[in-house]
């Protein structure tokens, strides 16, 4: 009986119910989309790997390294392998055409980053070729690239247009695994420089150092930037979660704006809920009173209010949650370049839930007060 | 033997920061099976006598006894389950619940006694048939008229065979003929089944069917005046 009397309850005013769920379901929509923005930014930072370390210039992360750095590295205690990059910022045709390039060492690269998929022949193949690039999944689909295209980017960091034949397209091992990243050999790029541009020659952006195990990030870190004090190039050396964050810390101020705005929606719709739930409670008052004068107590009629609120919530929050998904599809076709990593994740569901839950909750807390004090005779509006 | 033993009550309100005293020093006694009715002008008090006797509200001071239980002691939790088994009750604008048929506002007063769902179910055909309402039972409030409306409203206040039933304008809201039917009903209720009914009306037909008339003026009462009696009894 309580349960039929609270969903037809839900439902006696139709339109209400109607758009106060749309209005739930589209603000918990909202909050699961700026929650997964967050995580997003946050992609690179959990897909990072404990084992790995990444050693910069200690001034600023534009100046670069000398290679020669590299064989010193390598015989640092508990380092297991040592690669290196740097950042190539060529354009594709047009500059909104965004996508993360990287000149790097195959091999140890490739080494390192175990989650980068590549089949045997097209790694064989990138190897071998000076020439040749490889490209994410998500990349080569976005641009149609097949294996054996010709790829120019426009540089920008390193002038003219560069020419890479496409090789090979990696996947991602994992969902958390960026497939929208660019890799050419960066002996392609030295050489160059080494012809038009000597001075840039023989230098990497960051070297990325794969420990024998993660214990040792501390004094693997402290072993290789003491190695190269008080050298024309010092180094800072730091956990790959912590270089990721440090990227993230520069967008902290935004980030801390998103998660302000996600949470305010919540307040705002708990509003909303809270004031439809009043009004529908203010309108029965005469029922709950002649509930009471029936014997029913506070208690019962509580959970019939709270009940309520959570089943508009809960309808409303539910469809928010399932509309979250192609959402957030869409949202990631759209600036899948800025987010390579966008998808919901477990934790905002069960964030969604819990937002959902407090605004039903919070939303029935007055209606349940004024109904536990009513006085019968008050809301049967017959007293004289 | 008396079911009802009302013993020197007062009853005031706050409006602001005024007290006004409703109801002065009452004392009345209501035999079993007998048949009430209560009169007076608005605001005479008659509507808060019967909140008082039904357990909706608490005595300022005086006794209030109901088929040997002291309710102006009871706490409220206790008064509303006194009220679950021991009072039905009828308003003028029915009360129903607008979102459960027929059947289910007559079965709701029955949730609170722990009936099994047959046990249930027997008890609201009965009293669907003693206000012959059976082939209505899956109608919705809006889908009856006021006259099947209040019958369903007698059906849940008799169905879990209270001790009294109290009366708020019963009539107020209906038809003439439709008033005559409830009255009937209620006539039957008392003589036959042995309810004790205490009614609050104005309306002189109504009052010509009880055993008693009393009469409620500025929160006294008296018996009530040879004009009012020979108005009932002429209606």
């Amino acid at each position: 009986m309580r349960l039929k009397l609270l969903f037809r309850n839900v439902f006696r005013h139709k339109l209400r119910a109607f758009l106060t769920i749309v209005g739930i379901g589209v603000a918990i929509l909202a909050f699961g989309m700026l929650r997964t923005v967050i995580s997003a930014w946050y992609a690179g930072v959990n897909a990072s790997s404990s084992s790995r370390l990444v050693t910069r210039n200690a001034t600023s992360l534009i100046f670069p390294l000398p290679i020669s750095y590299l064989e010193k590295i390598r015989e640092v205690n508990g380092v297991r392998e040592v690669s290196y990059s740097n950042w190539f910022g060529g354009i594709y045709i047009d500059a909104k055409n965004f996508f993360v390039n990287f000149a790097v060492e195959p091999r140890s690269y490739f080494d390192l980053y175990p989650e980068f998929v590549l089949p045997e022949a097209q790694s064989t193949a990138f190897f071998r070729d000076r020439k040749a690039c490889v490209a994410g999944r998500k990349l080569a689909k976005r641009f149609g690239w097949s294996v054996g295209d010709i790829i120019t980017l426009k540089g920008t960091i390193y002038p003219g247009n560069w020419d890479f034949v496409l090789r090979g397209i990696y996947h991602g091992k994992n969902a958390a695994t960026d497939e929208n990243q660019f890799f050419f050999h960066w002996s392609y790029l030295n050489e160059s420089l080494k012809k038009n541009d000597p001075r840039r020659a023989d230098h990497v952006g960051v070297y990325v150092i794969d420990l024998k195990h993660p214990d040792m990030a501390a004094d693997v870190s402290e072993a290789v930037d003491t190695l190269f004090r008080n050298s024309y190039a010092e180094t800072l050396t730091e956990t790959e979660k912590a270089f990721q964050m440090s990227f993230v810390s520069m967008t902290e101020a935004i980030l801390t704006v998103i998660q302000i705005v996600s949470y305010v929606i919540i307040v705002i719709i708990m509003a909303v809920v809270a004031n439809t739930m009043a009004m529908s409670v203010r309108e029965r008052m005469g029922e709950f009173a002649v509930f009471k004068t029936l014997g029913f107590g506070g208690s019962y009629l509580s959970i019939l209010i709270l009940g309520e609120s959570m089943a508009l919530s809960g309808i409303g929050g539910l469809l928010g949650i399932v509309f979250t998904f192609p959402a957030a599809r869409a949202f990631a076709e759209a600036v899948g370049q800025f987010f390579p990593i966008f998808h919901v994740s477990l934790d905002t569901i069960f964030m969604d839930i819990g937002a959902a839950t407090a605004v039903g909750a919070v939303a029935a807390m007055i209606p349940m007060w004024r109904v536990i004090h009513i006085r019968i005779a008050d809301g049967l509006g017959r007293t004289g | 033997m008396n079911v009802i033993e009302i013993n020197d009550i007062v009853k005031s309100y706050r409006r602001g920061n005024q007290r006004i005293r409703v109801l002065e020093h009452i004392s009345l006694t209501i035999a079993n099976g007998e048949f009430l009715s209560l009169m007076g002008p608005s605001g005479s008090g008659k509507s808060t006598l019967l909140n008082l006797i039904a357990g909706l509200d608490q005595v300022d001071s005086g006794s209030i006894r109901i088929g040997g239980t002291e309710i102006s002691t009871l706490s409220e939790t206790g008064l509303a389950a006194w009220r679950a088994g021991r009072v039905g009750f009828i308003f003028q604008f029915y009360n129903l619940i607008p979102v459960l048929t027929a059947y289910e506002n007559i079965e709701l007063p029955l949730m609170l006694t722990g009936l099994s769902k047959k046990a249930r179910h027997a008890h609201v055909i009965t009293a669907l048939s003693l206000v012959s309402l059976q082939d209505r039972m899956d109608h919705y409030p809006r889908q009856l008229s006021g006259g099947q409306q209040q019958r369903v409203a007698i059906a849940r206040a008799v169905v879990t065979d209270p001790t009294i039933l109290v009366a708020d304008e019963p009539t107020g809201d209906l038809d003439r003929r439709s008033a005559e039917d409830v009255l009937e009903l209620m006539d039957q209720l008392c003589t036959q089944l042995g309810k004790t009914i205490v009614m609050v009306t104005h309306d002189p037909r109504a009052a010509g069917r009880a055993h008693t008339l009393k009469y409620l003026e500025k929160g006294v009462l008296s018996d009530a005046p040879q004009v009012a009696v020979s108005e009932c009894l002429q209606a």
